[in-house]
């Protein structure tokens, strides 16, 4: 019911009557639409959220005690630094060779683009913990690594296969390969994506195709591709448990150093747990961050932002409104 | 079967050669023909216009002046060299990349969709070709951005982006874009097509102004008024072919051709 209706208290069950009255409709007055759904939702997410919490205070086997004196200790914090090295010199190891290998495949010379499909087909394929081992494994297959010009004899360089491969390298070649592969087709989606007038303006206005790729589709195409980048440095950091097959002291290694001493095995789990996760909201904030830069001079086509990477962010907590119309809906996919 | 036809082995070194020419060019998209067989020259300082239904080939034939598309058969002529290919001996070699990037910078060209860098200012979008194909000194390319846009009318934006500017600006900065190669030539495709009709004088009337300092244009429009004041000649196409050549007066102001009056009573 409007204002006005409720203040001269009218009622109107006609159209006729309504406009035999003289009385203006105004649209803000209407009553918002209900959502009892969202209620409901938020009552059950409640009602569990409250049990998680319980459990998580009143189980005695947490042992919150345990969590709290090994969060800091040494052997974690070096674990911790363990992990974030590995996950950044993979990543930034994975994405060069990635742009490389895209660049391969966007090649028009058939000979590259047959040899990047194939290097993706074959590190796409296998499981990183597979080619881990396999890396680990090497001076079995081989005992020397040569560097030369093959069927002459000529040897620039030659070191035994158990020097150059350490268990970290093994390690690295095995993450950063892995990533190559995905962020091949990733940096190839981008380039893609970047509209083809790009590359015309710019070869009208003499760029070679290198230049042109270089300096105008590559800046372009990486920008798309940040946030799938990010993604992948989140998988990445999780990926970066599994060297703990190969000894390496990693933030997992480290705390099963630790339980496997002193039997503390939920405690030690929970103290892995609590950095991975707020390793990976870190990088979540980062990858907000840099959208936010990246975007700039590049607005949506509507004007909208796009959506955040955390929810809520902008938009707030509104159970009880309606979408406002500045954030709703997200537009699919990058703005 | 030997690459040159005799009547062309004397043309291409000729230096009475018309600043384009375009001679029997013939292209097509898998089995449809979009252009079948087509020849003009435009002299230096001419303005040439050309208009025709959609699908007629005119876009094409503009991208294929400066071989933004291949030709199947025909040679297009830019400053008397063949665009694309190079004659050595007796034989055609395709041009390697770098002569064909050469010879591109030289036309000036400027698109529809204006295509400028949108992750670039302004400035940057102007200088950036300077820089990198010309090596020009830096300082030396921005006092000259500067004032290119200061005669497209647009000093005041050099430092947004591109998505803040209306289409007529963008429009405008590309111009100034191409204007910064020191083209001899500049080719426009409908540059004017994607603009909101309010916006579409401020692009033509910086285009009158580079037709009266002289410059060579090859003009796709849409735009009759502006190809009745502003070209010296005017080329209806269709189908593929030209069907009337002339000044603006008589191709426009008194057709001869059934098609070219159909086609102008239509967008009349």
């Amino acid at each position: 019911m409007s204002l006005e209706m409720e203040k001269r208290n009218m009622t109107f069950n006609t159209q006729q009557e309504l406009s035999a009255s003289g009385v203006r409709l105004d649209a803000k007055d209407a009553v918002p639409l209900r959502r009892p759904g969202r209620w409901i939702g938020a009552a059950i997410v409640l009602v569990l959220l409250g049990m998680l919490v319980h459990l998580l205070v009143t189980n005695p086997n947490l042992q919150w005690e345990v969590v709290k004196t090994y969060l800091f200790s040494g052997i974690i914090m070096s674990g911790l630094l363990r992990t974030l090295e590995l996950t950044a010199t993979a990543m930034l190891l994975g994405l060069f060779i990635g742009i490389i290998i895209a660049l391969m495949r966007l090649s028009a010379n058939p000979v590259l683009n047959w040899v990047s499909w194939g290097y993706i087909w074959f590190f796409r394929g296998i499981p990183p913990i597979v080619q881990l081992l396999f890396w680990y494994n090497l001076a079995s297959l081989t005992e020397k690594l040569s560097l030369g010009i093959p069927f002459f004899h000529v040897t620039f360089l030659s070191v035994t296969t158990n020097s150059a491969i350490s268990p970290y390298t093994a390690a690295l070649l095995g993450l950063a390969l892995t990533e190559s592969a995905y962020a091949a087709e990733m940096i190839r989606a981008g380039v893609q994506a970047v509209s083809r007038g790009q590359l015309e303006a710019a070869s009208s206005l003499g760029m070679k195709r290198g230049q042109a790729m270089r300096r105008i589709v590559l800046p372009q195409a990486l920008r798309i591709v940040i946030p799938p980048i990010f993604n992948d440095s989140i998988s990445m950091l999780k990926f970066t448990s599994l060297v703990s097959v190969l000894a390496i002291p990693d933030l997992l290694y480290s705390a099963e150093e630790v339980y496997s001493r002193t039997y503390q095995t939920i405690p030690l789990l929970l103290v892995a747990t609590i950095w991975y996760l707020v390793l990976s909201t870190i990088l979540t904030v980062i990858e907000h961050r840099v959208e936010g830069r990246l975007r700039r001079g590049h607005a949506s086509k509507d004007g909208r932002p796009g959506r955040p990477a955390m929810p809520g962010y902008r938009s707030r907590w509104r159970l009880w409104n309606g979408p406002s119309p500045s954030e709703e809906p997200a537009p699919i996919g990058l703005s | 079967m030997t690459a040159l036809s005799t009547s062309n082995a004397g043309i291409a070194s000729s230096s009475s050669m018309p600043l384009v020419r375009v001679d029997q060019v013939k292209k097509s998209f898998g089995a449809q023909t979009v252009l079948d067989g087509v020849s003009f020259d435009v002299a230096l300082g001419e303005v040439c216009c050309i208009i025709g239904p959609s699908g007629s080939g005119k876009t094409t034939m503009l991208r294929c002046i400066n071989r933004l598309e291949t030709i199947d058969a025909g040679m297009v002529y830019f400053e008397g060299d063949p665009v694309g290919v190079r004659l050595r001996g007796e034989k055609l070699y395709e041009m390697k990349p770098r002569e064909l990037a050469e010879q591109r910078s030289r036309m000036g060209m400027l698109f529809q969709s204006f295509n400028l860098f949108p992750h670039k200012t302004v400035l940057e979008n102007v200088i950036e070709a300077p820089l990198l194909v010309k090596k020009t000194d830096r300082e030396k390319a921005v006092v000259e951005a500067k004032q290119l846009l200061e005669r497209v009318g647009l000093s005041n934006k050099a430092d947004a982006y591109p998505d803040n500017l209306s289409g007529g600006q963008q429009q405008r900065v590309a111009i100034a874009r191409s204007l910064a190669m020191r083209p001899r030539l500049m080719l426009f495709d409908e540059p004017t097509s994607a603009l909101d009709p309010e916006l579409v004088g401020e692009v033509l009337s910086v285009m009158r102004d580079l037709a009266n300092d002289g410059m060579t244009m090859i003009v796709v429009t849409h735009e009759m008024a502006f190809a009745r004041e502003a070209a010296d000649t005017v080329i209806f196409m269709d189908g593929g072919s030209i069907v009337e050549r002339g000044v603006p007066a008589d191709v426009i102001g008194n057709p001869q051709e059934v098609r070219t009056k159909a086609f102008l009573a239509r967008v009349h």
